[in-house]
């Protein structure tokens, strides 16, 4: 039956699931050369990579989330609050210890370690208390919200001056002409990649999110390693926050509105399943920059109405996705 | 029959004598964006000040994210805490109007505020801002200081009536300048949406001359992309509704940001204000009170500059 299919249709022999997400993305690149002669300049390539990077690191850590069999709908207000704890106590560290590099390296400890703790109260709640991450996320997604709209009395919270320019550099410079933020993303996505290809931690994943049962039975630390699993993302979404706050220096209760979803939504047109069980980070990274691609392309063109921009967007996601579930049902 | 008539007797002697204790609700879109939370800001300012004045009065203020939200809080003020007068910010005017109309003709005195609602003829009293005034006097400088053939960006706010009548105001103003819009996006009030936006003009535009970006927060955005690219002396930005930190550099003269438009989020508190007058008082303040915007430049800038304020 399956080869009176395959002969029917001669079906290529390249696996379209494989690559439907790097074919969506140089579609996008090839419409984007055609419409403008800008899109391809250093200039415009730099924006978009870098504007990606504070999503892109965010979903390298949901992959693993997510191929655990898992799902945090908590980080896009994490990634706020911690911005905003950051601004507020490099503010104060300013006061008490004048400015300086000391200031700079006590924000990012701060907004490292805030990550890692949110992240492990999202992951132990899961884990220990049993209570469903989709709802418990949803929670917590609330009350970080609520508390940097707190903690900015409703307001914006802004760097001081003189230590916004000397923090400035972490977003706007680089390295060859390489901007950090690039930098960061491409060196978290080899990492990630090879975490989920290669070690034992990445394989347990997979492991649990297919089959958490049998995972247990074959001595896979199923609670620790779904732990750790949130543990990466809020250390993940800490990183981000250390590259997105040198941007504007501010950080607001509107500051990563919606970064959930988009980073689920480039996981998942990066190939990962959306119920758990196979992840790769790679498709993760090529789905970040469909996303960013597609608000860059509107923006370069007079093609659309923005009013339907968010149209675009969505029948992009739909029709990534289709083009890999096609081909999955055939398999 | 005697509770009855009792309880009656009380509620008629409670309207008939303002000064005993009244109850006002005030319903506001929570602090999602800088004007929000100046808005927030000002409004618990004004009921704490108020609160003192009238050590009787009782103020249930409640915040809302979404339209659905906001009219659950209307009806839960009217059932559990039995308001005399409401002061409303309606998150969204059609949604809205329906559940106001309703308590406007259960008796309660309704203050909107800035954002009309659908449907004439419901509120006892109307204070908003001009936001029509908003976007033609930021047209004006446009037309005023721009050459002929001028090329400039426009971005938009979050996709509503208020945003459309700021933009029918500017287009209003530049007609007949022959300045040309090269673009106009939504920036949704948002400093990452704008900069994004900003940086994806800048690419696209070899030639911009200036920036009207409708709201300080975009502003900031903005700035910080056109600085990126280097191109600050090129182009000029203005933004609006008076943000501290821009009414600063208007004060010190700064090229790119050489003036700035007022759309007072201390509005709510000449709304709370105005109502709380009317109850005390008994004066009669029926109909409505437009707040002007103005043209915040170097020479004036000193007096729209709010030290402590959040925005």
């Amino acid at each position: 039956m399956t080869t009176a299919t395959n002969t029917l249709t001669r079906r290529p022999r390249v696996n379209l699931t494989v690559i439907a997400p790097l074919v969506a993305l140089l579609v996008l690149i090839g419409i984007g050369m055609a419409l403008n002669p800008n899109f391809l300049s250093w200039a415009n390539i730099t924006n978009v990579l870098a504007r990606s990077a504070f999503i892109g690191i965010i979903a390298i850590g949901m992959t693993f989330v997510i191929t655990a069999g898992g799902l945090d709908l908590s980080v896009g207000s994490m990634a706020a609050f911690v911005a905003g704890l950051m601004i507020l106590s490099m503010n104060m560290l300013t006061e008490s210890m004048g400015p300086g590099l000391p200031v700079i390296f006590a924000g990012i400890a701060i907004a490292l370690a805030t990550g890692l703790a949110a992240g492990f109260i999202n992951g132990i709640l899961i884990t220990r208390a049993g209570i469903e991450a989709f709802i418990l996320t949803l929670g917590t997604m609330g009350i970080y919200r609520s508390l940097v709209t707190w903690l900015a009395d409703g307001g914006t919270l802004s760097l001081g001056f003189e230590m916004r320019e000397m923090y400035r550099p972490v977003y706007y410079s680089g390295v060859a002409g390489i901007a950090w933020p690039i930098i960061v993303f491409a060196v978290l996505a080899i990492l990630g990649e090879i975490t989920m290809r290669h070690t034992a931690f990445g394989r347990h994943c997979a492991a649990i999110g297919s089959n958490e049962k049998v995972a247990r039975y074959s001595s896979v630390a199923v609670l620790r390693v779904r732990l750790a699993t949130y543990v990466l993302l809020g250390v993940l979404v800490g990183i981000a926050v250390v590259m997105y706050v040198p941007r504007l220096g501010s950080a607001s209760a509107t500051t990563g509105l919606l970064w959930e979803l988009e980073a689920i939504a480039a996981v998942i047109i990066g190939g990962t399943l959306l119920k758990g069980g196979f992840g790769r980070v790679w498709g993760t990274v090529v789905g970040v920059l469909i996303l960013s691609l597609i608000g860059n392309l509107l923006n370069l063109t007079d093609f659309v109405s923005p009013y339907l921009n968010g149209a675009i967007q969505g029948v992009v996601i739909i029709l990534a996705v289709v083009l890999q579930r096609n081909t999955g049902a055939a398999r | 029959m005697k509770t009855t008539l009792i309880a009656t007797t009380a509620l008629l002697s409670l309207t008939a004598f303002p000064a005993l204790s009244q109850t006002v609700g005030i319903s506001i879109p929570a602090a999602t964006h800088g004007w929000a939370g100046a808005l927030n800001f000002h409004a618990d300012r004004t009921v704490t000040r108020l609160q003192e004045a009238n050590p009787d009065m009782t103020f249930v203020l409640t915040t809302t994210s979404d339209p659905g939200q906001q009219v659950s809080d209307l009806e839960d003020m009217v059932a559990t805490r039995n308001i005399d007068a409401l002061v409303v910010l309606p998150f969204e005017s059609e949604p809205l109007t329906g559940p106001i109309q309703r308590i406007a003709e259960s008796g309660v005195w309704v203050t909107v505020v800035d954002r009309g609602l659908s449907q004439e003829g419901i509120e006892n009293l109307y204070v908003a801002g001009d936001n029509d005034s908003f976007g033609r006097t930021a047209g004006q400088y446009f037309a005023d200081t721009l050459e002929d053939g001028a090329k400039v960006v426009v971005m938009r706010g979050i996709a509503s009536t208020v945003d459309n009548e700021r933009v029918a105001g500017f287009e209003a103003a530049l007609e007949g300048s022959g300045i040309e819009v090269l673009a106009m996006d939504h920036g949704n009030w948002n400093r990452d949406t704008a900069f994004n936006l900003m940086q994806d003009w800048l690419a696209r535009f070899p030639e911009i001359d200036a920036v009207w970006a409708a709201d300080d927060d975009m502003a900031v955005g903005a700035l910080a992309a056109i600085d990126q690219a280097g191109r600050t002396e090129d182009m000029f930005v203005v933004g609006g509704a008076g943000m501290k930190e821009m009414v600063q550099r208007i004060q010190n003269n700064d090229p790119t940001v050489p003036v700035n438009v007022t759309y007072p989020p201390a509005m709510i508190s000449t709304a709370i204000e105005m109502t709380v007058l009317g109850l005390t008082s008994g004066a009669p303040l029926s109909g409505e009170f437009i707040i002007a915007s103005e043209l915040i430049t170097p020479e004036n800038a000193a007096d729209y500059y709010f030290e402590d304020s959040p925005y």
